[in-house]
């Protein structure tokens, strides 16, 4: 089963992170990626842009545009990882990893539907 | 992170939205001040105990106002506070009470607080020390660090500028739509002061002044959650994103100006220019340009650009003839010359640039790039006394360096062709 990990966190919080304190969490959370790698677990792992960088398309008829994120809360989605577990335990597993490179938020674990990798390469950035 | 850098780092960012919404009860700075410190000291305790609350500005706002008003009711300030669990305890129905008092003013208590530093009797330094001290919490130490004086000079002068605000009458009613876009766009421009006060500095100065530079953009960010439907806001935050993403290509080992078309691209920031790119996207749609987003775009042109040749000086010139319009002024002008010797040649740009002369006869950069153009046509002798005219009006020791540095490229281009050291 593929599962989701959704990565929510105070964004003003990991905004004030300096560039070293910044590293550290990802040199940290490197190393639980590498692990799940090694096992061909990991899929595809995304941080996002702050969501000042967010625009919300409202299905409407006709749809509406709003500048900023679709909900105003206290901890924002930041970024998500595709893992493949076989039941939730393992999935739990690897979000308390993640966890502990990287303390403070919360994970939210939600099993894939339907995963199409695409097609973009990585590295590719917004420009 | 340890637990302490994650409580530093929640007091911080809780910090405008706490100290605004105490200022409103209060409606005395240093009251609210001290109320946010005395909370600030109760999480510091409480925290690592019983975990970080829901939500940690309205906790050190309850807080923060209950020992306040148990100070003032009973007169006795000198007194030890109160014991941790009589205060400390918040449960959620306190908190979700907190939120309802709160959320719905918090903009307008963030807004006001920062208006409060762009008092129009202060001066600029003094607007930007308080705002730094007051919303952004940094302590005198560091403020007085980032401008390059003497903790006492700062404390000074920040303890001043607080008395003319305390003095100065300051709305607390919740503000009408106009005058809240009015404040909006005093302190966009006090933001953008800070971030040019960190920017400007000299090579050997810069690392010190760089927090002025985070800072504001950490302010930008704030405003821009505050309005987030607002394009000039957006373009004010792309704006600096954009500029500081060059910041580590900007100055040499030697702490000398690199000029853009020399800098290391590789150095710079691409995450900041990403999230500036998509700033400005976002605000472009809005179709109501302004001073802010037309600077971003041409950043962004800038940035965009993987080496010197593939700016696209087009938009940029494009972009400053909007500019002109909205902000005339000599210095956008000058600024557009540049664009046209990259278009159309240096004379071109030159005779653009001839009728400021009388206007800018005291600004350094018009004698500047009025000796880069002259240069670029061969009239050595115009363009050596242009830039001893430059050096003469030097701002920084790091202006002074680079405008030598023309000045020994054209000794070195009078010397014989053989000792000729060729430019591209």
């Amino acid at each position: 089963m593929l599962y989701a990990i959704l990565c929510y966190h105070d964004e003003d919080c990991v905004g004030s992170w300096t560039k070293e304190q910044d590293a550290a969490v990802m040199k940290k959370l490197a190393v639980v990626q590498d692990k799940l790698t090694q096992q061909g677990r990991l899929g595809p792992v995304a941080r996002l842009l702050p969501t000042t960088a967010a625009t919300t398309l409202r299905k409407e008829n006709p749809p509406v545009v709003i500048d900023g994120p679709f909900a105003e809360t206290k901890e924002q989605l930041l970024g998500f990882y595709i893992v493949d577990c076989k039941n939730l335990d393992e999935a739990l597993a690897v979000a308390r990893d993640l966890g502990e490179a990287n303390p403070g938020g919360a994970y939210e674990i939600r099993p894939v539907g339907v995963l199409n990798p695409g097609s973009i390469a990585t590295g590719s950035t917004a420009i | 992170m340890s637990d302490t850098a994650w409580i530093d780092a929640a007091l911080t960012s809780a910090r405008p939205q706490a100290v605004g919404a105490l200022l409103r009860y209060f409606r005395n700075l240093d009251t609210a001040e001290e109320a946010f410190q005395n909370a600030c000291l109760r999480a510091l305790k409480s925290w690592p105990q019983n975990g970080p609350p829901r939500d940690p500005a309205a906790w050190l706002i309850m807080v923060g106002r209950n020992v306040a008003i148990d100070d003032i009711r009973r007169g006795r300030k000198q007194e030890p506070l109160p014991e941790d669990d009589k205060i400390s305890d918040l449960d959620d129905a306190e908190e979700a009470l907190a939120e309802r008092l709160d959320g719905s003013h918090y903009r307008d208590d963030i807004l006001r607080l920062l208006f409060i530093c762009c008092h129009p009797d202060l001066p600029p330094t003094q607007q930007i020390a308080l705002a730094l001290r007051i919303v952004s919490g940094l302590t005198v130490k560091q403020i007085a660090r980032a401008f390059l004086v003497s903790e006492a000079a700062m404390e000074q002068r920040i303890t001043r500028a607080k008395a003319r605000v305390a003095g100065a009458s300051v709305p607390f009613e919740t503000p009408g739509a106009v005058e809240r876009s009015e404040r909006m766009i005093a302190v966009a421009a006090m933001v953008y002061l800070i971030f040019n006060e960190g920017y400007s500095a000299s090579g050997d100065t810069a690392e010190i002044r760089k927090p002025l530079c985070e800072e504001a953009i950490r302010l930008a960010r704030l405003l821009l959650r505050l309005f987030q439907s607002e394009p000039e806001i957006m373009g004010l935050t792309a704006l600096l994103l954009l500029q500081h993403a060059r910041a580590a290509a900007r100055f040499d080992a030697a702490g000398a100006f690199v000029l853009l078309d020399d800098q290391d691209r590789s150095l710079w920031n691409q995450k900041l220019i990403s999230e500036g790119v998509a700033l400005i996207d976002k605000a472009m749609r809005h179709r109501r340009s302004g001073p802010y987003q037309i600077q971003a775009a041409m950043a962004a042109l800038h940035a965009r650009a993987a080496r010197p040749e593939d700016t696209d000086w087009t938009q940029i010139d494009l972009l400053y003839g909007a500019l002109e319009i909205m902000q005339p002024s000599p210095v956008v002008t000058l600024n557009r010359a540049v664009a046209v010797s990259k278009l159309r040649g240096p004379e071109a740009a030159l005779e653009m640039i001839e009728p400021l002369a009388e206007r800018l006869s005291n600004y350094f950069h018009f004698f500047g790039v009025r000796g880069a153009f002259l240069m670029q046509l061969g009239r050595n002798d115009e363009a050596r006394e242009a830039f001893g005219r430059a050096i003469a009006l030097a701002n920084t020791s790091a202006e002074a360096a680079h405008i030598r540095m023309h000045l020994d490229r054209l000794m070195r281009d009078s010397q014989p062709p053989e000792t000729k050291i060729s430019k591209k």
